[in-house]
């Protein structure tokens, strides 16, 4: 019987390396509508991003994946494997292993911009992943296009050949042509024995309504049936595959898949928990001697509450977050109690965007609205008895007379900046207790490094960065381990009560600033009383900050007659539904943005 | 049902309102039920009137009526002989009280006041004249239709014709600072009227006004801090003058206190007749609320087919009443009756809330009494909506 598995010699396995808006879900778009994958009618806008807020933010959260033929121009028809992956650092680990799954990538660099800190890691991820790398200038149809320039920038500041860049605009459709001749031509096939037993790697998994748990996998050596029974090395887990597919992007079904086939099995896998990405699939009778290598969980490294604004609301918040997780393996979950915010969760996150798109998910598509509160990260509290303590919730700091020292997580940040911004970059970082590693330049562009606390950078370093740089600068980080530093807990006391969902770790030297910066945000935050209500910030007993809001004073209907009653009573109803919007504290309403906005610093 | 509650009407009185909903022009402040109209056909409004009386009569009967009162629209655009029916109709219905006090709400306009002394035969024994401002530009801004001289002989007018005479200003209108708004109070109060209502401008959804600020306009309009600052003044000046807030906005010497209002303030029964017109009655122990159709035509249509004016009437649970009595009896300067709200409610206020509200300095609870102090009246909206709260 001949086989039905693609010959790998006629497969070519590539991912796309770019940075945000350079371009790269609207070339994947190409690509997918020059082979004539997607019918025409069928086309939309970054096809590949399925989730509403990948559409309108523009970025890529989960990997996703296309299986494109192509009739190149030496005859043959060759099977072309995209696996569009996210770009940014948040999801870092999503895009190594996408990047395992893979021998080469196109590197998309916007021709009027030039490359960006993003890129850098992403292509160093794929220059570690052994990648054939392809570079693509891309928008050449702008005027502001320097191709030649930035061809010279990849090669000094990536060190890798730009000669044969190619120059393209996926807007237009300009060079796509040669894109897809490149991709056969200077990619290199995918190795593999079919032969030998199976071996396939866990790129991806999601849970679908309708199919349950669907994975996504490469095949590494042997073939994949439907029908077979598989066992994932990591979890020892063993399942029957009920259904095989392709991408196109929708599921196509297949009755087998060789070596350096991309696709995806369903085998009633409950949740996406079960499965772990990097994992080894292989058979549950001959399976193969060893895993692939460099498994390794994604672990949360900012974490903070959310709870429901309505208490009442608790039920249903938590049915949202575990289906939610069902989808998400990253993201990590307990029940936590604030004296302040009643029942609600304490989440853990892989970054910040992660920590956002959690949340707009939970409002959006649950329906349920939620107070988060300050992000923190972990910090390890070294006890006098000896023992550590890693805390990733202010409220559950230790008493600080049994406390010896406490390190915190820093991370080596790199940032590019055209140079004009440069002075107020070096201050945002400086302000933020950054000690700089490098500054170096290529061009007109400075690329600077900077080791930095991470609880400087949680919450609004991004915002300010853009902000600063008016979105010229380019951000990735990684985390470098953990040093001590003169941490405390700062608490925030609203009408002499401390609100605990506002509590803060900071470094002493700028707990005066960082307390001003809150008394006052708060002080516009919380809207008018009947009464003046102080706003303090406190160390330990000690009140560091204050701000006043002054009582209201007017707020009275001049006319009220008989026929008034039943409309002033609807006003009535609609001013005690706004309150519902809000938090009570002892006699204070604290409405639900202020616990998140009250952090926001404008340095 | 209690007997208590079926009576409980009586410690506020009985009340017909009559609304007449047309005007000759709208004022773009105006959010009340009004119409203007090309032709009016009196004698057909007037038998609509007469009729629905009789149906609300048929409903209460052997009431003592303490009050009516022609509002509006511009009730001093109705033919008198329309205001005589209805007096008459009344007074077959129900039995006057010995101080009934019949009001008439009418622009200074000379055309108008020239009907004071027909209106004074009608029965009409007091007015209320809308004069609005003293400065005539503006009424202007306000889009009124009269001048101040005007205004002042209307007002010289209803103190020879009727017994009692109410007038009506705007402040906190735009551009006006606390030192005009003193000196023209003054001036209003040297007029000499046993009453005065006092509106601090507010701009209402859906007037011209509302269009006006939301297109950028109205800029001038007062702060809070100007607002609250033109409140207190007003109070101060009016109470030393002898004419205290009795209410939030209004302002009498004792025992000139308009007795109609005092119906809805001290949440008795009031019969509500006219398109738009709303009502509250107590029929079989149970508190009712009446709304008539606020269109004047379907309004018209539907009564002279033999029908009612109304939509269906809708009952209120005595707990709402609670409310509806604590949101009307706290404009008050007399207060709520704490017995009686807990009657109605089936629990007391918690005297927690009152006790930190009184802390507060924003009431006084004396004698089985809630009273809003002077601060906690001019943040009255939020103090209901506190007390309101928890009550749920």
């Amino acid at each position: 019987m001949a086989p039905m598995t693609t010959d790998p010699k006629l497969i070519r396995n590539f991912s796309i390396v770019a940075h945000i808006d350079h371009g790269k879900s609207t070339l994947a778009d190409r690509l997918i509508q020059m082979t004539g994958t997607v019918a025409e009618r069928d086309m939309k806008e970054q096809l590949l991003d399925a989730m509403d807020i990948e559409r309108e933010r523009g970025i890529t959260i989960k990997a996703n994946t296309v299986r494109i033929e192509y009739p190149a121009k030496d005859g043959n028809t060759y099977v072309l494997n995209l696996i569009d992956t996210p770009g940014h650092v948040d999801f870092a680990y999503e895009v190594s292993r996408s990047m395992r799954a893979v021998e080469g990538s196109l590197l998309v660099v916007d021709a009027t911009q030039g490359v960006e800190a993003q890129t850098l890691a992403n292509v160093y991820q794929a220059i570690e992943a052994d990648h054939e790398i392809v570079p693509v200038l891309n928008k050449i149809d702008l005027p502001a296009a320097d191709p030649d320039r930035v061809r010279e920038q990849i090669e000094d500041v990536i060190g890798i050949d730009a000669t044969d860049a190619i120059e393209v605009s996926a807007k237009t459709g300009q060079g796509i042509p040669d894109v897809l001749e490149a991709i056969v031509h200077r990619l290199p096939p995918p190795k593999g024995d079919a032969d030998a037993p199976l071996r396939a790697m866990l790129v991806d998994s999601w849970y679908d309504p309708y199919l349950g748990v669907v994975v996504l996998f490469r095949v590494m050596d042997g073939i994949i049936r439907k029908g077979d029974r598989i066992k994932m090395m990591q979890t020892g887990a063993s399942y029957t595959v009920d259904r095989l597919a392709v991408l196109k992007p929708e599921m196509v079904d297949v009755p087998e898949l060789g070596p350096g086939e991309i696709g995806v099995l369903t085998a009633s896998i409950k949740q996406v928990r079960d499965t772990r990405v990097g994992d080894t699939i292989t058979h549950e009778k001959r399976p193969c001697a060893e895993p692939l290598p460099g498994f390794q969980p994604a672990q949360p490294v900012v974490f903070c509450g959310l709870f429901p604004v309505d208490s009442a609301e608790f039920e249903n918040l938590r049915e949202a977050i575990e289906k939610l997780a069902l989808n998400d393996a990253s993201f990590s979950y307990e029940m936590e109690t604030s004296a302040a915010l009643g029942f609600g969760f304490r989440c853990g996150f892989l970054g910040l965007l992660h920590l956002e798109v959690v949340r707009e998910r939970l409002e959006r598509e649950f329906g349920i609205d939620l107070i988060t509160t300050a992000p923190s990260v972990i910090y390890h509290v070294y006890m006098r008895d000896g023992s550590m303590i890693e805390l990733h919730n202010p409220a559950d700091m230790p008493d600080p007379s049994k406390i010896d020292r406490i390190e915190e997580p820093r991370i080596k940040a790199t940032i590019m900046v055209p140079d004009e911004y440069l002075g107020d970059v070096l201050k945002l970082c400086q302000d933020r207790r950054g000690i700089q590693l490098d500054l170096t330049y290529a061009g007109s562009r400075a690329m600077v490094v900077y080791d930095l606390p991470l609880n400087e950078v949680v919450f609004d370093f991004y915002d300010r960065l853009k902000s600063v740089t008016k979105g010229y600068a380019s951000f990735d980080y990684q985390m470098i381990g953990y040093r001590a530093d003169n941490l405390v807990k700062m608490q925030i006391l609203v009408n002499d009560e401390p609100v605990d969902a506002l509590s803060v770790m900071v470094h002493r030297d700028r707990a005066e600033a960082r307390g001003r910066a809150m008394c006052e945000k708060l002080k516009e935050l919380i809207p008018r009383h009947m009464f003046k209500i102080p706003i303090q910030a406190a160390i330990g007993g000690r009140v560091i900050a204050r701000e006043t809001i002054p009582a209201l004073r007017k707020d009275v209907t001049a006319k009220c007659y008989g026929g008034d009653v039943t409309r002033k009573k609807k006003l009535l109803e609609k001013q005690k539904a706004g309150k519902k919007k809000m938090r009570q504290f002892g006699r204070v309403e604290i409405p639900q943005q202020a616990f998140i906005n009250a952090l926001k610093m404008d340095d | 049902m209690s007997a208590e509650l079926a009576d409980d009407w009586r410690q506020g009185g009985f009340a017909l309102y009559v609304h007449w909903p047309f005007c000759e022009a709208k004022c773009p402040y105006c959010d009340f039920n009004s119409h203007v109209a090309a032709s009016i056909d009196h004698e057909l409004w007037a038998d609509a009137y007469l009729a629905e009386i009789d149906r609300v009569g048929a409903l209460t009967p052997g009431r003592v009526l303490n009050s009516i009162y022609f509002g509006g629209g511009t009730p001093s655009l109705m033919a008198p002989a329309t205001v005589e029916a209805v007096i008459r109709k009344a007074a077959d219905r129900w039995h006057f009280a010995n101080d009934i006090e019949i009001t008439l709400e009418a622009n200074p306009s000379s055309v108008e006041a020239d009907r004071f002394a027909a209106y004074r035969s009608a029965g009409v024994n007091r007015v209320s004249i809308g004069v609005q401002a003293l400065r005539d530009e503006d009424l202007a801004r306000l889009g009124r239709l009269h001048t101040v001289d005007e205004a002042r002989r209307a007002i010289d007018l209803g103190q020879r014709v009727f017994e009692r005479v109410s007038f009506d200003l705007i402040y906190a209108r735009e551009g006006q600072r606390l030192r005009d708004w003193e000196a023209e109070l003054r001036e209003a109060i040297a007029l000499g009227t046993e009453h005065l209502s006092l509106y601090q401008l507010t701009i209402e959804p859906g007037t011209a006004f509302a269009r006006r600020k939301a297109a950028g306009g109205l800029q001038d309009l007062p702060d809070e801090d100007l607002a609250a600052d033109l409140f207190l003044a007003t109070n101060e000046i009016t109470e030393a003058a002898g004419l205290g807030a009795y209410e939030v906005s209004n302002h009498a010497r004792p025992g000139a206190e308009s007795r109609h209002n005092l119906v809805y303030w001290r949440y008795g029964d009031y019969a509500g007749v006219g398109p738009g017109a709303h009502g509250r009655l107590t029929l079989k122990g149970c508190k009712v609320a009446t709304e008539g159709f606020s269109n004047p035509r379907t309004w018209l249509e539907n009564v002279n087919a033999g029908g009612t004016g109304e939509r269906p009437p809708v009952q209120i649970p005595w707990p709402e009443a609670a409310q509806e009595y604590l949101m009307m009896s706290l404009r008050l300067a007399e207060g709520t009756d704490l017995a009686r709200y807990a009657r109605m409610a089936g629990k007391p206020i918690n005297a927690s809330t009152i006790n930190w509200l009184a802390s507060a300095g924003l009431v006084d609870s004396a004698a089985g009494r809630l009273l809003a102090s002077a601060s906690g009246r001019a943040v009255l909206n939020e103090l209901l909506a506190e007390l309101m709260r928890e009550g749920d």
